[in-house]
């Protein structure tokens, strides 16, 4: 799979047939989960309706990190096997991060006004997930800012691969130093924190978000595909005319 | 070792010693990253009257009481220690006695901290209020670091107190 997607001609094909059936996966899953999220999961016992912010607040938290460390392992990939789609995988993965980072961060600041008393606190939690916003910025800064593809996806890599330390600190930030911000409630000693009436739609929330992420990266790796074959093309005429 | 070896060697080695670093950073500047301290952190740093900073805790079973002139005393403990808060404002809706709660405010002379913000902590437990109800009948909610000891009526109440 690895090596046969090295090619990009078999990417584009795969990426084609596999597109309708993942599109459809993610309308059902993510339209059931969001139904049970925001329709059928009862109140919670201290937060009420609040708690249905959580519906999405967590998907995106989980995919904005999840993100970023596909990132990470793409530019190694390419780094390390030069695999001609690492690279182009990462970028195409960037702005949908970016996107579920900036979710995650207003659905929580949302959500911290009633339960908390305030929007926003600097605490390790709230702080690292900020500094995963801007990572990402960064990001997608250096593909626009560096002309010469091969330098962005250097500088680019470098970026992914040191940011990625950010993504442990975010997870333990609740474990290692006192934070306003509550410990995980789903990945934890002795098991989710959570009433199965609430989890069981959660865990449909993180998979329909989940594909949702995956057909919006697989849409743009293939545009990226496309953008580095006309780029291609258009050095080979200027040299024909040159 | 070939090529792809080589670069993968660099990679672990670089990300290892980044990581080394980061974490020794990390390490030091602990005691500025922690959001707030709780009572017994508060006093084995022997803070100083007239400091500034965040106290955590839960809020003490019977210390809540309503004051003259508005001002709400309440004890902030670690169920170690324990130190007597002094506030005058709005209470965040999940205040209550058993929760969770972050004071930011000065050390008095006295030893009493007066906070002049009070944000509430919730813990990471998500139920239906019938799941605490049943839980509470069964006597399975007796530990007051686990839950609020009164529930969404708790808050009720304590918003009745304050107004």
């Amino acid at each position: 799979m690895f090596n046969y997607l090295a090619n990009p001609t078999r990417f584009l094909r795969l990426q084609k047939a596999v597109q309708p059936w993942l599109i459809a996966a993610t309308v059902l899953v993510l339209g059931y989960g969001l139904y049970l999220g925001l329709f059928v999961a009862p109140p919670d016992y201290q937060q009420g309706e609040t708690v249905r912010i959580m519906f999405i607040h967590v998907p995106a938290s989980i995919l904005a990190m999840g993100i970023y460390v596909f990132m990470a392992i793409a530019h190694a990939v390419g780094f390390i096997f030069r695999h001609p789609l690492a690279d182009a995988a990462a970028k195409a993965a960037a702005p949908v991060g970016a996107v579920f980072t900036f979710i995650s961060l207003a659905t929580g600041s949302l959500w911290g006004k009633p339960m908390w008393g305030t929007w926003w606190v600097w605490d390790a939690r709230l702080t690292s997930m900020f500094v995963l916003f801007l990572l990402y910025l960064g990001y997608i800064a250096v593909w626009q800012a560096v002309e010469e593809p091969h330098r962005a996806s250097r500088i680019a890599g470098i970026v992914a691969l040191v940011g990625v330390i950010n993504v442990p600190i975010i997870k333990f930030s609740v474990e290692w130093w006192n934070t306003l911000h509550q410990p995980s409630s789903l990945l934890r000693k002795g098991g989710p924190a959570i009433d199965p009436t609430i989890l069981t739609p959660l865990l449909w929330c993180i998979a329909g978000f989940a594909l949702l992420a995956a057909v919006l990266v697989l849409h743009a790796l293939r545009a990226e595909v496309l953008a580095r074959r006309v780029r291609q093309m258009e050095l080979a005429q200027v040299g024909r005319a040159g | 070792m070939t090529r792809k070896q080589q670069r993968l060697i660099l990679i672990l080695s670089a990300m290892a010693f980044l990581s080394l670093a980061v974490g020794l950073i990390l390490y030091a500047l602990r005691d500025t990253i922690v959001f707030f301290y709780t009572p017994t952190e508060m006093a084995e740093k022997n803070v100083q009257p007239g400091t500034r900073l965040r106290l955590g805790g839960l809020v003490e079973k019977g210390s809540f009481r309503q004051g003259e002139n508005g001002i709400i005393h309440f004890a902030v403990t670690d169920t170690n220690k324990s130190v007597k808060v002094t506030y005058k404002g709005v209470l965040p809706d999940l205040f209550r006695e058993g929760q969770g709660v972050v004071a930011e405010g000065v050390l008095q002379p006295d030893g009493t901290f007066k906070a002049d913000t009070v944000l509430a902590k919730h813990d990471e437990k998500y139920m239906p209020r019938e799941v605490a109800d049943s839980l509470k009948k069964q006597g399975l909610w007796k530990h007051a670091k686990d839950y609020g000891e009164y529930g969404a009526d708790g808050a009720k109440a304590g918003k009745e107190l304050t107004q």
